[in-house]
């Protein structure tokens, strides 16, 4: 390996941090300036996504591609090991991509105490925990950029987030770091126990010798740290608040890519490492993900807000990603991928819309919309559009991530039980019906009908332009990956295939 | 020699001045300092803090000669040992002492105080430091500790005419000469069943069976207790706030970090090199000090509106994580060589984050003249570089990555998981929890800092004067960089294994 092909992962990661540190020393009121340095790191990281995804070898995706792999803490054998394989590209491609669009759908959308300057900075940080999260091939250095997008989230909750933003700021920080701290009790076990290793590779074959007990209880650890970020019922409560309370661009990237780290936790980490005790935990994990479905459902119905409505769909979302990784098979584990990606696209592009309707209109409280069709038109079929994606409409992205997910679940993997799989499949089958539902009902109140007398005499400005150069990317994709998903699955197939070798997949 | 020296059989000790450079460097400064002070008037007081810092860095450098050299040194028939661990912490006090001078320039010299007296105390307090980090026999960590406490006592008093620093300086006093009398009478327990005050010897005789006698048992946990005073362990801990509170914020930040880290060398060089052979009678006692010191410092800190009383059971907490994985050893020996180094790494990383803390809180007081945590409002907003680096310090003692803290807490857990029985592994799931705990504290100020409104609307820019700039940039970037490369702090966490555990170790 030479050149740029060595280069292009670290490029990937520390490109924002670069550019946050460039940000520290532009004045503050030299806002353009600030706008544009961050626009260009972002953009400048996402051309090194293009690079990759042009680089890549898609006829290995089970491999890992662009390996680094330089000494780091030699004294507890950590060491910087970064590569992606089919399952990490499309995430971090992603995370590059939603990145980018958010500092474009920022140019004029900074919420109060606006501090542009501070505001991109905490992004660009942001950007490199998830970059680095979604190429790190070495525990501590997974944990160290899984914990890294904290502190950023955490400030940009807390400080331009909405009435209740300091309660649902460190809500967020205690649950993360709860579930963090028994996570990396976990890894360190890993370490002592599998042979003296944090390789995630070379774990995958280290740790089978471990002792069956200690492998459920290791799994336990790592299943607290990565539940609570997805979130799975019943570790969810953070997220409406985080959700609500969050700027829309908070919201965005916490839908699109952070929620995504805990998912991805189990399909890297958990699943392939401690086979055996996923099989062992398969049927709990995927009864707390239906439960997640119906509860997340249910409590969209209950909602008055939009936004807390969008973050109870993400509940019901994220169960079907975690439905099909419980499913241990193949086909679960693409359309968990899948799914990650689809929501990501399609909910962070329904908080992109909340936040332009609540930047007019100054409410997101459903009783008091209405008629958004007639005030701003493009908007409320955006809103339609996505609505539709959400729900799971076939030919569009949000399908692909459900019902794949929902037939997985029909035949899981060798030793799970297969009545109580199908009996999931049941349940989040209905939980279809449900999703339907509420974004119907939400879309209805919010985009049908006549605008509220309050509202009536207001113009509402339509779409503007940096909200379409931010949008019409995340539609288009909508659309393509709904119509031909195996631009997706075939990235994504073969490295399934590797997280499931042990257990024969 | 004289007659009555060779008829005592007195045999002149070989003396290597080279191991005894640092110390003898410093009491070298120590008296240029008193003999200078008297020729400076008002006009050139200054000068003295120079003097101090620059005579501490000089004594630095034959640390970093001997650390070349870096063969193990000792004398006094094993009473004054220089090996990697000792240097390592001579090195860290020396540092830090160098540090606090930097942030007691501005305020020892606005303050009308005694300067020359104050950076004479100063040092003697770490002359005892870095003797200390030497001292492998009972007597010499008598001598030692009395060095450092004495003068630490008269400069938490310091404020003379503030009843709450008097107060401060008394409590101080009153509980460590309790504390000292307390260890001097399990030292003599101990020598009375061993007939030796070398650690070495007094190690490798405890591992017998004829000194598992109760009153040996009771003598090491009295030794113990005392030096728990000393590192503010609970329930040991109660002089630590009201000291910390009302001495001058200087002096609290050398206390908590630098006397703090002298405790913990003596404990470590008792426990790995002394009572080895006895890890079923400490093991136990620290993991109930570790636990309790922990949740205890962690729940008061919580409650705290003054933000040096808030660091100071911060401290007590950290001081907690920090006895961690000698809590483990007792229950599996062969975590000693990964419980030792994690308590030096832990000891290194804390000393600079909190260091750091300290210097923010002095910079910040300079313009609020109040200790409040509401005083802290809307920092973000009139002083973004101060509250940024004050972050920094507080999320790294919170253990967040990247910055240095988060690595002092894995390697507390790499102990306990190396330990790895039942009775670890419970130890290191209070400490997670603990963990979390800390984080809502140490979050609030960040919150005062970031989300709440300027208090009467002051917004007044900070002035740093240039010594406490040099202290910030210094702790912020080890903060930043030991975070990111640890490396660098944990391989001197592992130089600083004792020849002697080797040599256990290898037997186990």
């Amino acid at each position: 390996m030479d050149g740029f092909d060595s280069w292009a992962l670290t490029l990937a990661v520390f490109l924002p941090l670069a550019g946050a540190a460039v940000l520290l020393l532009v004045p503050r009121r030299d806002e353009t300036s600030i706008k544009t340095v961050a626009l260009l790191t972002t953009a400048a990281t996402f051309a090194v996504g293009v690079w990759i995804l042009v680089n890549f070898d898609y006829g290995a995706t089970d491999e890992l591609q662009f390996v680094v792999d330089r000494s780091w803490i030699e004294v507890i054998n950590s060491r910087y090991i970064v590569g992606i394989d089919g399952i990490s590209l499309p995430l971090l491609v992603l995370s590059m991509f939603v990145s980018m669009l958010c500092v474009i759908y920022s140019w004029n959308h900074f919420p109060e105490p606006h501090n542009p300057k501070a505001f991109l900075a905490l992004l660009l940080i942001l950007e490199t925990g998830m970059n680095g999260t979604f190429v790190a091939q070495d525990l501590i250095l997974f944990f160290v950029f899984f914990e890294v997008v904290l502190l950023p989230m955490y400030f940009m909750i807390g400080v331009w987030g909405g009435p209740n933003r300091q309660y649902a700021a460190i809500k967020f920080f205690l649950f993360t770091l709860f579930g963090s701290a028994l996570m990396i009790l976990g890894f360190l076990a890993l370490f002592f126990l599998g042979g003296q290793t944090f390789s995630i590779v070379e774990l995958q074959d280290t740790a089978q010798g471990i002792a069956r007990n200690t492998q459920l209880l290791i799994f336990a650890g790592l299943f607290m740290g990565f539940a609570i970020k997805v979130p799975m019922f019943p570790f969810h409560t953070w997220l409406p608040d985080a959700h609500t309370e969050a700027p829309t661009v908070g919201s965005v990237i916490l839908a699109a890519i952070l929620l995504k780290l805990g998912t991805y936790g189990f399909v890297r980490i958990a699943i392939p490492i401690l086979p055996e005790a996923a099989v062992e935990w398969a049927p709990w994990i995927g009864l707390l993900a239906v439960i997640g479905i119906i509860y997340g459902a249910l409590g969209c119905l209950a909602q008055r807000d939009m936004k807390r409505l969008i973050a109870f769909s993400s509940i019901a979302h994220m169960g079907y990603v975690m439905l099909g990784i419980a499913t241990l098979t193949d086909f679960g584990l693409n359309a968990a991928v899948f799914g990650m990606v689809a929501h990501g696209l399609i909910t962070g592009m329904l908080f992109f819309v909340a936040g332009s309707v609540k930047d007019r209109l100054h409410t997101l409280e459903l009783s008091r919309l209405g008629g958004l069709l007639v005030q701003a038109p493009r908007m409320g079929w955006i809103l339609g559009f996505c609505a539709m994606a959400s729900l799971g409409l076939p030919g569009l992205a949000g399908f692909w991530g459900e019902f794949p997910a929902i037939l997985a679940a029909y035949n899981p993997a060798d030793g799970l039980p297969e009545e109580v799989f199908r009996a999931y499949m049941v349940v989040a089958a209905i939980g279809t019906v449900f999703a339907a539902g509420y974004l119907l009902w939400m879309l209805q109140r919010a985009a049908f009908g006549t605008p509220k007398d309050e509202f009536a005499d207001q113009a509402v400005p339509d779409v503007n332009g940096p909200e379409w150069i931010a949008w019409s990317p995340l539609l288009v994709l909508i659309l393509v990956l709904g119509v031909y998903p195996h631009l997706l699955f075939r990235v994504t197939d073969g490295a399934v295939g590797v997280a499931l070798r042990a257990l024969g997949g | 020699m004289g007659p009555v020296a060779a008829a005592l059989g007195f045999v002149e000790p070989v003396l290597d001045f080279h191991a005894l450079a640092p110390e003898l460097v410093l009491a070298g400064v120590l008296v240029v300092l008193l003999v200078a002070d008297l020729f400076f008037d008002e006009r050139t007081r200054w000068a003295s803090s120079t003097i101090a810092g620059t005579g501490l860095l000089l004594a630095a450098l034959p640390v970093l000669t001997l650390a070349v050299a870096g063969d193990e040194r000792a004398m006094f028939g094993g009473a004054f040992v220089v090996d990697d661990f000792a240097l390592v912490l001579k090195g860290l006090f020396l540092l830090g002492g160098y540090v606090v001078v930097l942030l007691s320039v501005n305020y020892v010299g606005e303050g009308d105080y005694y300067e020359g007296e104050y950076y004479f105390m100063l040092l003697s307090a770490l002359l005892g430091m870095i003797l200390m980090a030497s001292a492998r026999d009972l007597i010499t960590i008598f001598v030692a500790l009395e060095l450092l406490s004495l003068p630490a006592y008269l400069l938490a008093g310091w404020r003379k005419r503030d009843p709450k620093s008097n107060e401060a300086a008394v409590k101080y006093f009153l509980l460590g000469v309790f504390a000292a009398a307390v260890m001097l009478y399990g030292m003599s327990l101990v020598f009375g069943f061993t007939g030796t005050t070398v650690l070495a010897d007094i190690g490798a005789l405890l591992g017998g069976s004829p000194t598992a006698a109760p009153a040996v048992t009771f003598g090491i946990v009295l030794v113990l207790i005392g030096f728990a005073f000393k590192i503010s362990a609970v329930p040991f801990h109660q002089w630590a706030p009201d000291t910390y509170e009302g001495a001058p914020t200087p002096v609290t930040a050398f206390l908590s970090v630098a006397s703090k880290a002298a405790g913990f060398a003596a404990i470590l060089q008792l426990v790995f090199v002394g009572f080895l052979g006895r890890e079923d009678v400490w093991g136990p006692f620290f993991w109930v000090l570790a636990a309790a010191t922990m949740t205890v410092g962690n729940l008061i800190a919580l409650r705290q509106t003054n933000i040096v009383r808030m660091l100071a059971y911060s401290s007590v907490a950290q001081g907690g994580f920090m006895l961690v994985p000698l809590g483990v050893v007792g229950l599996n020996p062969e975590a000693a060589g990964s419980a030792l180094s994690a308590v030096v790494t832990y000891l290194l990383i804390y000393a600079v984050m909190n260091l750091g803390a300290f210097a923010v809180v002095i910079t910040v007081a300079r313009k609020t003249r109040s200790g409040e945590i509401a005083s802290y409002g809307g920092l973000f907003e009139y002083a973004p570089g101060l509250a940024v680096v004050m972050t920094v310090f507080l999320f790294s003692l919170a253990g967040i990555p990247p910055l240095a803290g988060w690595f002092a807490k894995l390697v507390v857990f790499r102990a306990v998981l190396d330990a790895g029985t039942a009775w670890a592994i419970v130890l290191g799931v209070i400490t997670a929890v603990n963990a979390v705990i800390a984080l809502f504290y140490y979050a609030a100020v960040a919150r005062e800092m970031w989300m709440r409104p300027v208090p009467d609307d002051d917004r007044t820019p900070v002035s740093v004067p240039p010594s406490l700039g040099f202290a910030l940039v210094l702790t912020v970037a080890g903060t930043l960089v030991l975070g990111v490369f640890p490396q660098l702090v944990a391989r001197l966490g592992d130089l600083a294994r004792f020849e002697a555990l080797q040599a256990i170790l290898t037997r186990l």
